[in-house]
């Protein structure tokens, strides 16, 4: 069983259920990606796990507790750490203070994580009073993981972080979630870029209309002929 | 070139001095605007009465001060009843917001709800404040009442012209100064202020990073209370304290906040002072400056008056207007603390 799982998602926003019977996880060190069509609920799924989307059936488990009925808050206590999608920066206050405002349920001293989050993205210590708003795509993206990194999470949850960007940013990007990925964080990302991301995954997951498709490692969907032929474009 | 002395006199004794002292009351009320709007995301039209409500606590301990014989020598004895002024007032935004804005807060009323229902607070604390004080003039300044007398000066430059300075204006100035970098330093390098802006900036980020939403409304309503006790204190030491006159002093503080920028501190304040002296510079007879710079015989018959003090009000309504229609998001394009 893995690290992080969400087991038999069943759910959605409203009456109509999104998520059928749907399973993603990941391990400590591991990066699991969940790949698909448009529609098909990769993101939905990911904010199922996190706890933004009440499931019907089915429960996320992390180090083998129930954390269905915790709020998203308190999953960031637990160890969780989100990327949304969008607006995931403050944009009015500078780096620094987004990085502060990520540690903020840290009472401890946080400096040396922001010293590791200045490592991990050099060009955020240089931009660190310039505000968030004000950066590129790239850039804000790591603002984004960096603050997400903050509460040093034993899970870092991404939701398409690489949209938008070039490909040459998504590379490095993609570096630096290998990167986090060596120091035993768990990764699960949500991503439109498939391929690329599931060159770097341990465990993929392919998601058709809320339905776990094909499931195994990045290496083998990416060799899978039919997969290759529906989802990564031949 | 004494003309040019005499109308620089008669420009900072009617214009400058003036406008400073009354932007720097507007900027205090628009602060108070702003910083409720950035973080509770309406237009607080009940910030006058709490002013009034603030300025009306400050006068009733500055009688009971006077009464015993306290008072603070050249300065008002309101200052040292001021605090009192701001924990009553603090105490009634927590009240009011514990009764009625959290049940909308819960409900996730609309914008426009909380407007209507924030004119509904203004018409109950204005009840309120009349019942207790009466709708009359209250003067409650003591202390020395100028710090440069209008005579004092001509006799030091020798000019026609006097420059008056009163202490309530001195008063209001300095304070508004504090005040201000005390505000700017809480939101600019405390934890807690980071938060405000952060919550201000990115509801739901904020919460996915732990901060706490009714601790950043009630840190809202502690500031909007201090800076309303402290603008309506100031502002009935510098004129007078009429109940009234804060329904009216409305229009402009709001002018003021959305001038520069609803939601933006820095923009409340440059706002204020926009507001403050276009309405002296518009409602100021320029007859003597023209008598005194044009060539003898030039000089104009009539006051030489834009508008009539009457509809210096008028003045912040345009204003707000042409800024709503030019730049809707204000000068220093607002929203975020």
């Amino acid at each position: 069983m893995s690290f992080l799982i969400g087991e038999n998602m069943t759910g959605g926003y409203g009456a109509a259920d999104i998520l059928h019977d749907c399973t993603i996880g990941v391990d400590k060190g591991e990066i699991a990606v969940v790949v698909g069509p448009n529609g098909a609920g990769k993101s939905t799924a990911m904010k199922a796990v996190f706890g933004m989307l009440s499931l019907r059936e089915g429960k996320v488990m992390m180090d083998g507790v129930d954390i269905t009925a915790l709020k998203p808050q308190e999953r960031v206590r637990q160890g969780m750490g989100f990327v949304p999608q969008t607006n995931n920066v403050f944009t009015s206050l500078t780096v620094e203070e987004n990085l502060e405002m990520g540690a903020f349920i840290r009472r401890d001293d946080f400096s040396d994580t922001m010293v590791q989050v200045f490592d991990l993205f050099p060009v955020l210590k240089e931009k660190r009073s310039q505000l968030a708003g004000e950066l590129s795509g790239g850039q804000r993206q790591q603002v984004a993981v960096g603050r997400a990194l903050m509460t040093r999470p034993e899970v870092l949850m991404l939701d398409e972080t690489t949209a938008g960007v070039s490909p040459i940013v998504m590379d490095e990007l993609f570096d630096r979630v290998i990167e986090v990925a060596r120091t035993g964080i768990a990764i699960l990302m949500v991503e439109q870029n498939a391929k690329q991301a599931l060159n770097i995954a341990d465990k993929g997951y392919v998601l058709v209309q809320g339905r776990n498709r094909y499931t195994d490692t990045g290496a083998a969907l990416i060799a899978n002929p039919e997969v290759r032929k529906a989802f990564l474009g031949g | 070139m004494t003309d040019v002395l005499n109308t620089l006199a008669l420009v900072s004794n009617f214009i400058i001095v003036p406008g400073l002292a009354y932007g720097s009351q507007l900027a205090l009320g628009a602060l108070g605007i702003t910083i409720v709007y950035a973080v509770l995301r309406f237009s607080n039209f009940a910030h006058g009465e709490m002013m009034s409500f603030g300025a009306m606590i400050t006068i009733l301990v500055t009688w009971v001060l006077q009464a015993r014989g306290i008072n603070l020598g050249p300065l008002p004895t309101a200052l040292l009843a001021l605090p009192l002024g701001i924990v009553a007032t603090i105490g009634l935004c927590l009240a009011t917001d514990r009764l009625v804005y959290r049940y909308y807060r819960q409900k996730r009323a609309s914008p426009v709800t909380y407007l209507i229902v924030s004119v509904g607070v203004m018409f109950l604390m204005g009840g309120l404040i009349r019942f207790v004080i009466g709708p009359n003039d209250q003067i409650f300044a003591d202390g020395a009442r100028f710090i440069m007398k209008a005579r004092e000066f001509k006799q030091m430059t020798g000019l026609n012209e006097g420059l008056a300075i009163k202490s309530s204006q001195g008063v209001t100035v300095l304070t508004a100064v504090v005040i201000v970098a005390v505000l700017f330093w809480f939101l600019n390098r405390t934890r807690t202020g980071k938060s405000m802006r952060a919550y201000s900036d990115n509801e739901d980020l904020a919460l996915l990073s732990g901060i706490n939403p009714e601790q950043v409304v009630f840190i809202a309503w502690i500031i909007a209370g201090t800076l309303a006790a402290v603008a309506g204190t100031l502002y009935g030491l510098d004129k007078s304290y009429k109940p009234f006159t804060f329904l009216q002093l409305l229009l402009p503080i709001f002018a003021s906040a959305i001038v520069g920028g609803v939601g933006n501190p820095l923009g409340a304040i440059a706002g204020g002072f926009v507001i403050a002296f276009s309405e002296l510079i518009v409602t100021f007879a320029y007859k003597k400056v023209l008598g005194y710079l044009l060539p003898t015989g030039l000089a104009p018959e009539g006051l030489a008056q834009l508008l009539s003090t009457d509809y210096k009000f008028s003045v912040s309504f345009m204003i707000l207007v042409i800024v709503l229609l030019v730049k809707p998001t204000g000068l220093f394009s607002g929203k975020t603390l």
